[in-house]
């Protein structure tokens, strides 16, 4: 265990040393992963500054959900976005390298790479967090803090969950699956809101089958102290955050499955 | 003529091979039209004030913008960015044709092969089930179509332009996703620019990128009445033409001073 730790940290050494190797593309990058975001947060203020509310939530509540669900976001890029490299991977034929050495697949995908670049998204994010945790009148005692963090935690658990499922999908065709940017970047896009706001079959979806509500919909309720309109519990407030590892358990699961049928290409 | 025919011809062939990822582009702008609907439909419930565009029309709006994503000058071409940075590009210099002509050609295809692929199938869809309007009347049809390929040459000049910036910034991956950024932001993909507020409108109509999105949408809702279409229509085209005599005197002074990469 300690010696996979000490073997991750050794990989990420190397890629940020990579990275650092370009350091103009990489400040650029970076810097245009947090215009991308920000001007998004931007539409989000204009969008209140013509109609001054949504439902019964104000402009800082919705940064709440916008700050945690973009910081989550960013850290699952960083951390397992090396598995976006996996289709690549198969097709060339060297994951067959990969499952030749004594080490889990898992460490070495996520080891390949740690996307510096997206402290980008991560950065805005925080700054949206940070404001709205300010400009709320909520008071901020260590349980809530704890919460909120555990959620991102949580919900970083569930997009690296996504991403592995979007890579275990390359066992069994070769074709990229860009659909799974749906509930990647078209979640991030519908969690920056609350799910009161939306069709009911689709804060369904949210909810059971990818359960981004966890991420923020839910603990924001205990932030907030308020009680749900839809009518959760205040348990399923407090306890959501475990949803997220629950999830990544389970895609990891899945992954193994994969592994097991996995056949070379032979090239 | 013939040779930039040709070269639109075959690189709309080639780019009408990408198939599964017009299919893939198809769900993803599908789900994200939606997103978009859902959201401004809650904003528009919680307010009852007059806005400059009623919802019926953004839901339009929307969809138009879905459909027309492809068209968004929001990416270069890469294999002229390869071209670049490998000094390739010292080849192109050699052929017996207009550069500035060619490369237009090539900006043109790109916009245009994969808008055809996606842009009918999401209005059909999104006409049968998720509430995109006929145009408003007969004119406003009309006036759309001629925004939409008046778009259509606007958004190839600013790509043109792009591949031209690249002569500068070499790898240009930072500096064209910036401009990437600009483009999604400032044509109406990410609100409806009559939403902005009102001292943000005045710069952003008056910049070029809310031709490409923002004007035939709202000439097809009617939101810009089919009597102001000529002047929706003259800014397009002054655009166009301003942007492709800056590309041209651009890529004049590129050339002159170009630095070919490596051996």
């Amino acid at each position: 265990m300690l010696d996979s730790l000490r073997l991750y940290l050794r990989y990420v050494g190397t890629s940020l040393r990579a990275q650092m190797q370009y350091r103009a593309s990489f400040v650029l990058y970076a810097f245009s992963h947090f215009l991308a975001t920000g001007v998004e947060f931007l539409a989000i203020w204009a969008l209140f500054d013509r109609f001054g509310s949504l439902e019964q939530w104000s402009l800082a509540e919705v940064a709440l959900f916008y700050g945690m669900v973009s910081v989550a976001f960013a850290l699952a890029e960083a951390v397992a976005r090396g598995f976006d490299l996996f289709p690549g991977m198969v097709r060339t034929g060297e994951f067959d390298r990969v499952l030749l050495r004594p080490r889990s697949t898992v460490l070495q995908l996520a080891g390949r790479e740690l996307q510096l670049m997206r402290i980008g998204r991560f950065s805005q994010g925080l700054i949206v967090l940070l404001w709205a945790a300010s400009a709320l009148d909520v008071a901020w005692t260590p349980a809530k803090v704890a919460l909120a963090i555990a959620a991102m935690l949580g919900g970083a658990c569930i997009f690296s969950g996504i991403f592995v499922l979007q890579a275990t999908m390359a066992f069994w065709t070769i074709e990229t699956l860009e659909i799974a940017n749906t509930v990647t970047y078209g979640g991030v896009e519908a969690a920056q809101f609350p799910l009161t706001i939306y069709k009911p079959w689709f804060r369904r979806f949210f909810t059971f089958v990818i359960p981004l509500a966890t991420i923020n919909y839910f603990p924001a309720h205990a932030i907030l102290g308020r009680a749900d309109v839809l009518g959760s519990p205040a348990a399923v407030h407090w306890l959501a955050p475990l949803v997220g590892v629950g999830f990544l358990l389970v895609s990891l699961q899945v992954w193994r499955f994969g592994i097991r049928h996995y056949r070379s290409t032979g090239s | 003529m013939r040779p930039y025919w040709a070269i639109l011809s075959a690189r709309c062939r080639m780019l009408l091979q990408y198939r599964a990822a017009a299919v893939a582009g198809f769900g993803t702008q599908l789900f994200w039209g939606l997103i978009r609907m859902m959201i401004l439909g809650a904003f528009y419930r919680a307010s009852t004030a007059a806005q400059p565009i009623s919802y019926p029309e953004v839901v339009s709006y929307i969809w138009l913008s879905q459909a027309f994503f492809a068209m968004l000058p929001f990416n270069t071409d890469t294999e002229l960015r390869q071209l670049i940075r490998s000094g390739n590009v010292a080849y192109e210099l050699l052929r017996p044709v207009d550069l500035y002509g060619f490369w237009f050609s090539r900006a043109l295809a790109l916009r245009a092969a994969p808008t055809m692929l996606r842009a009918v199938p999401m209005l059909i869809v999104a006409g049968l089930f998720f509430g995109l309007r006929a145009p408003a009347s007969p004119a406003s049809a009309c006036a759309w179509v001629a925004a939409t390929l008046a778009a259509l040459l606007l958004a190839a000049a600013i790509t043109a332009l792009h591949s031209i910036s690249m002569l500068w910034t070499v790898s240009g991956e930072g500096a064209s996703r910036i401009m990437g950024i600009g483009a999604y932001v400032l044509s109406g993909m990410v609100i409806p620019l009559p939403l902005l507020p009102d001292w943000l409108k005045a710069v952003v109509y008056a910049l070029p990128f809310r031709g490409v999105i923002d004007i035939p949408a709202r000439l097809y809702t009617g939101n810009i009445p089919p009597e102001q279409a000529v002047a929706a229509l003259a800014q397009q085209l002054a655009w166009t033409v301003g942007l492709i005599a800056l590309g041209r005197w651009l890529l004049a002074r590129g050339t002159r001073r170009v630095v070919v990469q490596g051996g």
